[in-house]
């Protein structure tokens, strides 16, 4: 699997919308590494990448920075985040740097369908996740 | 190396740079080296292992051979005191002395293999989770490194196109507006049909002669020359 796989994949649904409804506009971008930017049409402020290690596919939306946080409501956001941590469908939460994100990862042997279906339901959950952490938020 | 210390420690520090790789890249190369001679040793190991146990039936198979052969001749050796042949006995009982020396020397040489293959067996198991052991944290490396990289291709990207990655509540404001719009377009969409559909079924109703009729040219005439 590599993400160019991926990209066509994605770009031929463009077409004919997935059963998520969702149509997909993929960009490789460049460094030392491959990643692909996948914005989802009519959510392109919350793009999705993804980079393909030895043995995982990685799927990382960056939900907020450091700064967009309420001082003094960092704990219980940071509490609020572990404990729907497990109930989120897919998808887990981290930090990179000072961005936090959520992510997914599957196994290189996932089929493109498996992908798809990681990709919008990351999406879902960076929407829904925002929507409900907007009290944390400046 | 415990490689999870190691992330937690360097991200705790707080001291790394963007980007600045974790974990270099000669540790990677170090794992790798030790991962492939881990590899090489279970391998030789494996295949010791089936030659000291092929070794071990072999010599389990002439103890019983042994073993056989010394009841044999202890019968022989019997019925040559019954014939009262005492020189016969004699040299059947040196041929078991032979044998039994022989039995002795094959018990020691099979306990032997049976201990190299024991060993083995334990060498090989251990091994093979010291393996899968180095195996997981070259996985956790690599996964570090390649999300570290995909960052910092992410971050060079926005950079370089001098846009930035927008406020979480903005981005969520900008997408839940388009979605307003999206569900007004596809209510102004059905709706669009529906008149359609109305407009369809006064036509119907035309064709049928029922409602207000269109003044047709022929009808027109027809008013004139009533007016006549």
């Amino acid at each position: 699997m590599n993400i160019h796989k991926i990209a066509t994949h994605l770009n031929q649904l463009v077409a004919h919308k997935t059963g998520a409804g969702c149509s997909f506009d993929c960009t490789p971008l460049g460094g030392n590494i491959d990643v692909l930017q996948v914005n989802i049409f009519g959510r392109e402020e919350i793009p999705i990448f993804i980079s393909v290690s030895d043995n995982q596919i990685h799927c990382i939306a960056y939900l907020w920075g450091e700064d967009e946080i309420k001082k003094e409501q960092k704990v219980k956001m940071l509490e609020a985040m572990l404990e729907m941590n497990i109930p989120i469908p897919l998808s887990c939460f981290a930090k990179v740097d000072d961005k936090y994100v959520i992510f997914g990862k599957l196994s290189t042997n996932s089929s493109l369908e498996d992908i798809e279906l990681e990709i919008v339901t990351l999406s879902d959950n960076s929407i829904e996740i925002i929507s409900e952490m907007q009290f944390y938020l400046n | 190396m415990n490689i999870f210390r190691k992330i937690i420690t360097a991200i705790r520090g707080g001291t790394r740079e963007a980007g600045e790789a974790i974990v270099d890249a000669n540790s990677t190369r170090i794992f790798e080296q030790e991962i492939r001679d881990s590899e090489k040793h279970i391998g030789i190991a494996k295949r010791n292992l089936t030659e000291v146990m092929a070794k071990q039936m072999q010599a389990s198979r002439e103890l019983s051979q042994l073993q056989a052969s010394i009841k044999e001749h202890e019968g022989y050796a019997v019925q040559a005191l019954n014939q009262n042949n005492e020189t016969l006995a004699m040299e059947v009982a040196e041929k078991i002395g032979e044998l039994e020396k022989n039995l002795a020397d094959q018990q020691k040489s099979n306990e032997g293999y049976l201990k190299s293959a024991d060993r083995l067996k334990e060498l090989i198991k251990n091994s093979d989770r010291q393996l899968a052991d180095y195996k997981r944290q070259l996985s956790m490396v690599k996964t570090t490194e390649s999300v570290q990289k995909a960052t910092s291709a992410i971050t060079d990207n926005f950079t370089q196109s001098n846009s930035k990655l927008l406020n979480a509540k903005d981005s969520l404001e900008r997408i839940k507006q388009k979605q307003a719009m999206f569900d007004d377009q596809l209510k102004a969409a059905e709706q669009l049909n529906v008149d359609n559909s109305d407009d369809s079924l006064q036509s119907k109703l035309q064709k049928a002669g029922i409602g207000a009729q269109q003044s047709s040219a022929q009808s027109i005439l027809d008013r004139l020359k009533s007016k006549k």
